[in-house]
C-alpha cells in the first residue's frame, strides 16, 4: 500500500513539475541570433534553448538526440527557414510530434519569411552547389530585417501568450530603437567600409554586403557548399592580381585553412568574422555582435 | 489496490489534458486584452490557419505548398574481388544475404523512393530497390509506409512495409550504411535488413533526454519467421535514449527485443546448395524437402552510438563511434526428410566501428565483426538446418576510405579481411552510391 502511495505522489509532483515548467513559454531557435533576438523580445517570459553556435554551420546541423527531446517541448520554433536547416529542422518536427511547431502552426516561426530575400533564383541545379531558390537565408546580418523580424516575432508571441503581448511589443520597439540609434554611431564606419571590396569564403554576406556598399569580388569557394580546392585558389590569386581586393573573410564556422593561404600567396589580410552572437543571453548581445563585425571589417579593410 | 490504480490513470489523464490546454485556454480568456492591447493584431480565431497575414508572405508560403512528392533516386555500383563464398557457418542465411556475391563489377541497389505529406494529417513513403541477380532484374518493394503527422503529444504511427527497429542498423537504408556490406551479426540474424509489415507506435517524452519508447505488431513475412501467418507474426519493443555530453559530442543508445514463432522456416542457403547439387536429379529432388525449423525465437540487441565535432561542426571534420551487440535464442523442431528432431541454441555478435571525415571530403573508417553461433541436439538436424558452426567463430576486419565531394555523391573503397569460413578472404571493394533529386535528413 505505502509504496503505491509513494508512487503516487511521485507521479502527482511530476506532473506538476511538468505543468509548472509550461508556465513560460519554451522557445527552441535553431541559430544563436535568433536565441538573442526572441531573449531580447521575451526576456524571462520565455525559457529560451540554442540548437547551434556562431562556431557551427546551420546547414550541417546532425538531427541528434537533445534536439529531438528539446523540440518535443517547445512552444516556438524560430529559425531563418529558406531551407537553411532543410537537413534537419523538417526531421526534428517530424520524430518530436509536437503539433505546435509543425509548418503553419502559430509556433512554427521562420524569420526568412518575414523579409525580403536576396539571392533569389528561378532555376536552381545541384551542379551550381548549395543554392537555395527561395533566397539567401541569412537575413540577420542587416539591422533593418532584423527590426522587423524582432518586430513580426513579437507580435508572433503575443498571439501564443496574449496576456505578456503589450510587453513582447514594447520590447520589439525598444530594440527597434536601439538599432536605429546604433546604426547613426555606425555610420562613420559605415562610410569607410563603402566601396570596399572583399573576397569572402562562401556567400553568406550578401545582406551585410548589400548593406555597407561592399562589393564582393571572389568567393574561397569553387561553388557554394563545395570546399575550396587548391585549382580553385590559384586561379583567385591570379584574378586577384588583376582586379585587387582590401581582405579576405570567412565566418567564425569555416575553416580558415583557404583564406589563410590566399592571403599568403597575395598579400592580403585575412580575418575571421562572427557570424552570430557568441553570448545570446545578454540582451545586447545582437548590438554588441554587430559593432564587432564592422569593427572587424573597418580594421581589416583599412591599408 | 484497483481503485488506487484507477485513480491514478484518471490523475495522470486529467493532468496531461490540462497541460496540454494549457495554452488554448490562455488564448480564449484574454480575447479582449489583445484586442485592445494592440488593435492591429489579426482576430485570434484567424490566428491558428494562417499566423502571417501581409500579401507577400501568402505568395511565399503557397509556393512551399507544392503538391509533387519528392522523389529521390539512389544509384549505387559496386567492383568486388573476393573469393566469393558467402556462408557463415552456424547461421541460416536469408534474404539478401543468401544471394550468391556478385564479383567483378555489378550493379548496386538501385532504389527509388517517393514521398509527401499527404495532408496535413499524414505522411506516406515509398521505396522501391532495384537490384540484379543471377542476370534477373528483380524489383522489391523495401518500404511502403504511412505514418501520422498530427497526433502530437510525442505519439507517432506508422503503418506499411517498414525497417523495423530491431538494431541501429536496421533502422538505416542500406546507402546510409558506414560500409559497402551488413555487419556479421545483421547479415546473420536478418538477412542483412529486416522488412516486415505491421504497425509501429512510438512516443517521446516530454524529458530534456530523449527518451523513446515503441512497440511493433508485424506479420512475421520475413525472415526469421519463415511462412507468413494468418494473424501477428512477430513483434518487436524498442527504447532509445540519447543527449549531449558537450557542444562537440552527442550519444544515443538504444535496446530492442523480437519474437517471433517461426513455421516452417526454411534453411534459404542450404535448400540453395542442395538444389544446384541435385539440378540433374530432379525426381530425387522433389521427393526431399528442404530441412525447415518451427519453434520460437527471440532477439534481444543493444547499440550505442557516439558522435563527435570540433565545437560541434560536423561539416569540416567528425567522428562516428558506433557499437551493436545481438543476441538471438531459438527453440524448436527441424524437420528434415522423415525426421524431426528439437533443437535449441544461442547466435549471438557483436561489431564495432568508427568513421572519421578527417577532412571536408574525406573519410576514413575501422570496423571489427565477431558472430557465434552453438546449438545443441541432433548433429544432422543442425547441419540439415543450416545451423552448423563448423567449430567457427567468423571474425572480419574492415578498413575503408571514402571520398564525399558532397552530401549527395560518395565513392568508397574497402578493404575486408573476412575470417568468417575456414579459409580467410581478402575482399577488396570499389564502390559509388550517388543520390539524385530532393533526400529527406537521415536520422543520428
Amino acid at each position: 500500500m505505502s509504496y503505491i502511495q509513494s508512487l503516487l505522489i511521485a507521479v502527482l509532483v511530476s506532473v506538476s513539475s511538468w505543468s509548472a515548467a509550461s508556465s513560460t513559454l519554451n522557445v527552441f531557435a535553431c541559430e544563436a541570433e535568433w536565441a538573442a533576438l526572441a531573449h531580447r523580445i521575451g526576456g524571462d517570459k520565455l525559457t529560451i534553448y540554442a540548437a547551434t553556435t556562431a562556431k557551427q554551420d546551420a546547414h550541417h546541423i546532425q538531427a541528434r538526440p537533445s534536439l529531438i527531446a528539446k523540440a518535443r517541448r517547445a512552444d516556438l520554433l524560430v529559425c531563418s527557414g529558406a531551407d537553411l536547416e532543410v537537413g534537419w529542422l523538417p526531421l526534428l518536427i517530424k520524430k518530436s510530434s509536437n503539433n505546435k511547431i509543425k509548418p503553419n502552426a502559430i509556433g512554427h516561426f521562420m524569420a526568412t519569411e518575414q523579409v525580403e530575400l536576396l539571392g533569389k533564383l528561378d532555376k536552381v541545379d545541384r551542379s551550381m552547389g548549395d543554392v537555395h531558390a527561395m533566397g539567401n537565408p541569412h537575413v540577420h546580418l542587416e539591422p533593418k530585417r532584423l527590426a522587423r523580424i524582432g518586430s513580426k516575432l513579437a507580435s508572433r508571441l503575443g498571439q501564443i501568450d496574449p496576456s505578456n503581448n503589450a510587453l513582447y511589443a514594447n520590447n520589439a520597439r525598444q530594440f527597434s530603437a536601439e538599432l536605429s540609434r546604433a546604426e547613426r554611431k555606425w555610420q562613420p564606419l559605415k562610410q569607410q567600409l563603402a566601396g570596399k571590396r572583399l573576397v569572402v569564403h562562401h556567400d553568406n554576406w550578401v545582406y551585410l554586403t548589400d548593406w555597407l556598399g561592399i562589393k564582393v569580388v571572389a568567393h574561397l569557394e569553387p561553388k557554394p557548399g563545395v570546399p575550396p580546392s587548391t585549382k580553385h585558389l590559384s586561379s583567385l590569386t591570379a584574378k586577384l592580381a588583376k582586379t585587387p581586393a582590401n581582405a579576405i573573410i570567412y565566418g567564425s564556422y569555416q575553416d580558415p585553412k583557404a583564406a589563410r593561404w590566399l592571403a599568403k600567396k597575395s598579400q592580403l589580410p585575412s580575418i575571421e568574422i562572427p557570424f552570430s552572437v557568441s553570448n545570446w543571453k545578454q540582451p545586447t548581445a545582437l548590438i554588441h555582435w554587430m559593432d564587432d563585425v564592422l569593427k572587424r571589417l573597418a580594421r581589416a579593410t583599412k591599408g | 489496490m484497483k481503485h488506487i490504480f484507477i485513480a491514478l490513470v484518471c490523475a495522470s489523464f486529467v493532468s496531461v489534458n490540462a497541460y496540454a490546454n494549457t495554452t488554448q485556454t490562455t488564448v480564449i480568456a484574454s480575447t479582449n486584452a489583445t484586442d485592445q492591447l494592440s488593435p492591429a493584431l489579426p482576430n485570434p480565431e484567424s490566428i491558428p490557419a494562417k499566423p502571417s497575414t501581409s500579401a507577400a508572405q501568402f505568395k511565399q508560403a503557397s509556393k512551399k505548398t507544392s503538391s509533387n512528392p519528392d522523389i529521390s533516386l539512389i544509384l549505387d555500383g559496386l567492383y568486388a574481388s573476393k573469393d566469393g563464398s558467402n556462408e557463415l557457418p552456424g547461421f541460416q542465411l536469408a534474404g539478401e544475404a543468401a544471394e550468391s556475391a556478385e564479383k567483378g563489377f555489378s550493379l548496386g541497389h538501385t532504389e527509388l523512393a517517393i514521398s509527401s505529406n499527404i495532408d496535413d494529417k499524414f505522411y506516406g513513403k515509398m521505396t522501391a530497390a532495384i537490384h540484379e541477380h543471377d542476370g534477373e532484374t528483380e524489383l522489391e518493394v523495401e518500404e511502403a509506409f504511412v505514418e501520422t503527422t498530427a497526433l502530437g503529444q510525442g505519439v507517432t504511427i506508422r503503418g506499411g512495409r517498414m525497417l523495423t527497429a530491431t538494431s541501429y542498423h536496421n533502422s538505416q537504408h542500406q546507402h546510409a550504411w558506414d560500409f559497402a556490406d551488413a555487419p556479421l551479426i545483421s547479415k546473420g540474424l536478418w538477412g542483412n535488413s529486416h522488412i516486415d509489415d505491421g504497425l509501429r507506435v512510438s512516443w517521446v517524452a516530454p524529458t530534456d533526454t530523449l527518451v523513446e519508447v515503441g512497440t511493433e505488431a508485424l506479420t512475421g513475412r520475413a525472415f526469421p519467421s519463415g511462412e507468413k501467418s494468418d494473424g501477428l507474426g512477430a513483434h518487436t519493443v524498442f527504447a532509445n535514449v540519447g543527449g549531449d555530453l558537450s557542444e562537440s559530442s552527442s550519444w544515443q543508445m538504444g535496446v530492442s527485443h523480437f519474437r517471433t514463432k517461426p513455421k516452417n522456416r526454411s534453411a534459404a542457403s542450404a535448400h540453395a546448395h542442395a538444389h544446384e547439387e541435385d539440378e540433374h536429379e530432379e525426381d530425387e529432388h522433389e521427393e526431399e524437402a528442404p530441412a525447415s525449423f518451427s519453434g520460437k525465437s527471440h532477439t534481444t540487441g543493444v547499440s550505442a552510438i557516439y558522435k563527435w565535432a570540433p565545437n560541434g561542426n560536423y561539416k569540416n571534420k567528425h567522428v562516428k563511434l558506433q557499437t551493436e551487440y545481438m543476441i538471438r535464442k531459438e527453440d524448436g523442431n527441424v524437420s528434415h526428410g522423415d525426421h524431426s528432431d528439437l533443437i535449441n541454441g544461442t547466435q549471438k555478435g557483436f561489431y564495432v566501428q568508427g568513421v572519421y571525415q578527417f577532412q571536408p571530403n574525406w573519410r576514413a573508417g575501422l570496423r571489427y565483426d565477431q558472430v557465434q553461433s552453438k546449438f545443441s541436439g541432433e548433429d544432422e538436424a543442425i547441419e540439415e538446418a543450416g545451423l552448423d558452426n563448423e567449430g567457427m567463430t567468423p571474425k572480419r576486419y574492415t578498413a575503408s576510405l571514402e571520398y564525399v565531394p558532397s552530401e549527395f555523391s560518395r565513392v568508397r573503397l574497402q578493404y575486408n579481411k573476412d575470417e568468417s569460413s575456414d579459409e580467410s578472404d581478402d575482399q577488396v571493394m570499389l564502390q559509388y552510391t550517388m543520390s539524385l533529386g530532393p533526400h529527406g535528413a537521415h536520422s543520428f
